[in-house]
């Protein structure tokens, strides 16, 4: 049959090459240049020579803050773990009452940019803060305790919706098999059910490790030395460069180890299929005179991840007061104007450089564009402080003229969120049979003309969404932005840092409010996403 | 003789390219040629897709590549395209190298149209604006499109999305389309595989009919033998990447010129016989040689296998003084017919299909004889025999 012409077609490996060898070298040339900062670093390090190296290795601050990144994220990781299985298991397999509300409500505090609500937490909890009399005598918001509880709240949800997953597709019946193989309920639980739930679980922690480990804003508001807080602080301390260097070095590896991890259990998930379809609606638990304690459990979730921060945030603006306007920290709309801008550009570029390499990747099956497609990825995984610190040695010793220059700072997002774009584009392009081009073709259209006329208007949606989340996120976007921005130019969120910094929280309170507006928007691009695949 | 050829080269001893184009495949002074590939040859790798393939098409007539799965038709169909570059071999259309030595043409740069197995309609044209792709983008091409619309009778469907289709009008939109550039061949791969029995028969029938209005020449693609008996002018069995035989459906299909010709087109079995004289003896009995389609004399004397399809035989229970050739081993009721497999008593296996009224007891000795009232086909033996319902050669 003609399908398994076809399917033959798709692994012969001279095919792709024979008809978009273009495509696949473009790809590849811009995988190069994404991946090409890192190399910037090493070379950084290595100019240093080996006993220096060695020395920041092994230097006490260097055990110290390994010690309090591995603790930041091992324990976030648990208590995400903690609150977010928990509540997946509430909103999927009980009787909750409000399921599809609570759902929503508990996946939510994804929308605040966790730098966001470590800020909204110090505005009011720590020194000069809105309910700072509340906070006991001796206790502090700063530290491993604050940074674990703030970090925590905000990304748990990475764990929730995996194990959501992981719970809504897992098939009952099986479970009603090994029952009937004589299983009772609670050994067929653990001997079907769990082995099929556990890597769901383990994906979202994975997806929390790394997230604690990368991010820069949280434990910098709330004074916590880890890896991405002492990377800029040496960075922004003359003469200690190279300390970050290294610093940086180290915490790549670190996210590396944690990426291996992760791959090789998304791969093993797969295998066992803990995405399968089934049925799942039979196992649901009563909950009986328990429902009212299970419903505080969601609630009080919500009100310190929602309402704390936006309550916080609105209080201040309600306040207004001397700390709005002092000290030369007066918002200026032209702040919004510099953000919509720039991350336009931004949005803009990526898409450009996002559509050849999603159509190499989804029309060839050669080493090179599978290659160009992973490493694409290899600016996400990288912490944005590390990256940013990356162009700014590679700024100011080899490129003197793009340094705080825009063009540098756009290229830092286009690095960092390449995949957002690939992703949308790529699974567009799947989407299109293949034989309509070829259609297109034996109807006397040129290759190019093929593009244009039936690819490219069926890809669009999928390219719109992409450009959509890139903007969205690059105006959220700190560490990179902090270590690029040119002199003078303030965005959001420059802003937003500089005057937490400083201490006059209610200047930040409407740029604030504006970034968690934002990326509620990009979290609808994302769910419409969704639909459309499903639909 | 050309039937003594023709078995030699099933035995595997002919050189590939010597098996095409002597009987029916010739053509002839009046049938101008459309299409042509010589010694077309596609290597993916280690794998051989096409083999040497040699085959023409004649102006006006609808050719039919068929083969079971893998056989490198569709390919072929490929090949022809413009979608597929071929390792050897030359590919001509309307007289033009297309491909072969150091020239290729893309796709875009033929004049052939292609109907998807999918259909692979635009899904973000309408109709009309799906038909009028191929006229060019610049001017206007009303008058073109309602005049192709009106040919596949979807006039009313102008301003439709294709998602708004069925099956049937999808094969219908795509036909008018590929036929919209008025393209010199046009090539159908597997057109019917994606739509429902019943569509199936009908669409047939209906784009048999539109090819037909417009003359066009066509090349189609399937894996169904009854499809490609049923709407072709000529066909060609492909096997392994080869051609096995070119020939209209009836010859083939009489007069195989091997037994995977044979079996590959409906139920085939062979029965031993000895060629003594006038007669060859067999387990249903001596056949006249006049009976069996050019038995050549150098066979005198040796073994042969007969052709015999289940509507050439009968089994019946013996008349008291007759002496039974054979037992019912299997029998399967098809509704219309019922299908006996008897074990003839020279350890012949043979098929035969009778009237559902007709009974023969199962595990009973009945007779066989020959009730056929054409020409056999035969082949001379020194292979392992190919069993009943068998669909492979010796090797």
């Amino acid at each position: 049959m003609a399908t398994d012409d076809r399917a033959g077609r798709l692994t012969r490996p001279d095919e792709g090459v024979d008809r978009s060898n273009g495509t696949v070298l473009l790809a590849g040339a811009i995988a190069a240049i994404v991946v090409s900062p890192v190399v910037w670093l090493v070379l950084q390090a290595v100019g240093q020579g080996p006993a220096r190296i060695l020395g920041l290795l092994v230097g006490g601050s260097t055990l110290r803050i390994t010690v309090n990144s591995v603790l930041l994220t091992g324990l976030t990781t648990l208590g995400s773990v903690a609150i977010g299985v928990p509540l997946a298991v509430l909103t999927v397999q009980t009787d909750l009452p409000f399921r599809r509300f609570w759902t929503v409500v508990c996946a939510l505090p994804l929308v605040v940019p966790s730098y966001i609500g470590a800020f909204a937490f110090v505005s009011a909890f720590g020194p000069r803060g809105l309910l700072t009399e509340f906070v006991p005598t001796g206790a502090t918001v700063y530290g491993l305790g604050g940074t674990v509880l703030v970090l925590t709240l905000f990304v748990y949800p990475y764990v929730f919706l995996t194990t959501r997953a992981a719970l809504l597709s897992f098939d009952t019946t099986l479970l009603e098999a090994a029952r009937t193989l004589d299983h009772s309920y609670l050994a067929a639980f653990r001997r079907v059910a769990l082995p099929r739930i556990l890597p769901g679980v383990t994906a979202g922690a994975l997806l929390v490790a790394l997230y604690a480990l990368s991010d820069f804003g949280t434990p910098a508001i709330m004074h916590y030395d880890v890896f991405t807080r002492l990377i800029y602080v040496y960075y922004a301390t003359p003469g200690s460069e190279g300390a970050a260097v290294v610093l940086s070095l180290q915490l790549l590896v670190i996210t590396g180890f944690v990426l291996a991890l992760e791959s090789r259990i998304g791969a093993a998930s797969e295998e066992k299929g803990y995405a399968s379809s089934g049925r799942s609606d039979a196992a649901t638990i009563e909950l009986g005179w328990w429902k009212l304690p299970a419903t505080l459990f969601p609630a009080s979730i919500a009100v310190l991840c929602l309402v704390v921060p936006v309550g916080v945030l609105a209080l201040w603006i309600l306040r207004g007061g001397p700390g709005y306007t002092a000290g030369g920290f007066a918002f200026e709309w032209s702040y919004g104007i510099n953000t919509v801008v720039v991350s336009l550009v931004a949005a803009l570029a990526t898409t450009l450089v996002a559509i050849p390499i999603a159509l190499s990747s989804a029309r060839t099956e050669t080493a090179l564009s599978r290659l160009t497609e992973r490493a694409t990825y290899f600016g996400y995984a990288t912490p944005g402080v590390v990256l940013g610190l990356a162009l700014v040695v590679f700024g100011s010793n080899y490129a003197p003229a793009l340094y705080q220059t825009l063009p540098l700072l756009v290229f830092a997002y286009v690095v960092r969120f390449l995949p957002q774009a690939v992703g949308t584009t790529r699974s567009s392009v799947l989407q299109v049979d293949e034989t309509l081009v070829e259609a297109a073709r034996t109807l006397g259209v040129s290759q190019l003309a093929a593009f244009r006329r039936v690819t490219l208007p069926l890809i669009a949606p999928g390219v719109i969404a992409g450009a959509a989340l890139v903007f969205l996120t690059s105006m959220r976007e700190l560490p990179a932005t902090l270590l690029l921005h040119p002199t003078g130019f303030t965005t959001l969120v420059t802003y937003v840092w500089r005057v937490t910094d400083a201490g006059y929280y209610g200047a930040a309170a409407v740029p604030a409010l504006a970034l968690i507006g934002v990326s509620g928007l990009s979290m609808l691009v994302i769910l419409s996403q969704e639909g459309d695949d499903g639909g | 003789m050309p039937q003594g050829d023709a078995m030699a080269e099933t035995d595997g001893t002919a050189e590939p390219s010597t098996r095409i184009g002597t009987r029916d495949g010739t053509p002839t002074a009046d049938e101008e040629t459309v299409v042509s590939l010589e010694g077309v040859t596609k290597r993916y790798g280690p794998t051989t897709a096409v083999d040497g393939l040699s085959l023409s098409v004649h102006r006006g007539e609808l050719l039919t590549l068929v083969g079971p799965s893998g056989c490198g038709k569709t390919t072929t169909l490929r090949l022809l395209a413009g979608l597929e570059r071929p390792t050897s071999g030359t590919v001509r259309v309307d007289g033009e190298v297309v491909a072969g030595g150091n020239a290729f043409h893309d796709p875009e740069e033929r004049d052939v149209g292609i109907v998807f197995q999918d259909f692979a309609l635009f899904p973000h044209l309408t109709v009309a604006e799906n038909v009028a792709f191929g006229l060019g983008e610049e001017t206007d091409h009303e008058h073109r499109v309602e005049e192709l619309l009106s040919l596949v009778g979807l006039s009313e469907y102008h301003d439709r999305q294709p998602s708004q289709l069925s099956g049937g009008e999808k094969q219908r939109v795509a036909l008018a389309r590929s036929l919209a550039p008025e393209p010199a061949v046009l090539l159908l791969d597997e057109p019917f595989s994606n739509l429902d029995v019943g569509l199936r028969v009908e669409m047939r029938e209906e784009v048999r009919r539109i090819l037909d209005e417009t003359g066009v020449t066509a090349v189609n693609v399937t894996h169904d033998q009854e499809e490609a008996m049923s709407i072709s002018d000529r066909v060609a069995i492909v096997r392994e990447g080869r051609l096995e035989q070119v020939d209209t459906p009836e010859g083939a299909f009489q007069r195989p010129r091997s037994r995977f010709v044979a079996s590959f087109l409906g139920h085939a079995s062979f029965v031993s016989g000895y060629v003594s004289g006038e007669t060859v003896d067999t387990g249903i009995g001596p056949i006249p040689r006049a009976a069996i389609d050019g038995l050549a004399r150098e066979y005198d004397g040796t073994d042969v296998d007969v052709m015999v399809r289940p509507d050439d035989v009968t089994a019946r229970p013996p008349a008291p003084d007759e002496v039974p050739n054979g037992e019912v081993v299997h029998r399967r009721f098809l509704g219309p017919t019922v299908f006996y497999r008897v074990e003839l008593d020279s350890g012949d296996v043979v098929g035969c299909s009778h009237n559902h009224a007709e009974e023969v007891p199962l595990d009973e000795p009945v007779k066989v004889e020959l009730s056929a009232e054409h020409d056999l086909a035969w082949f001379p033996t020194g292979a392992k025999r190919v069993a009943d319902g068998g669909t492979d050669d010796a090797r």
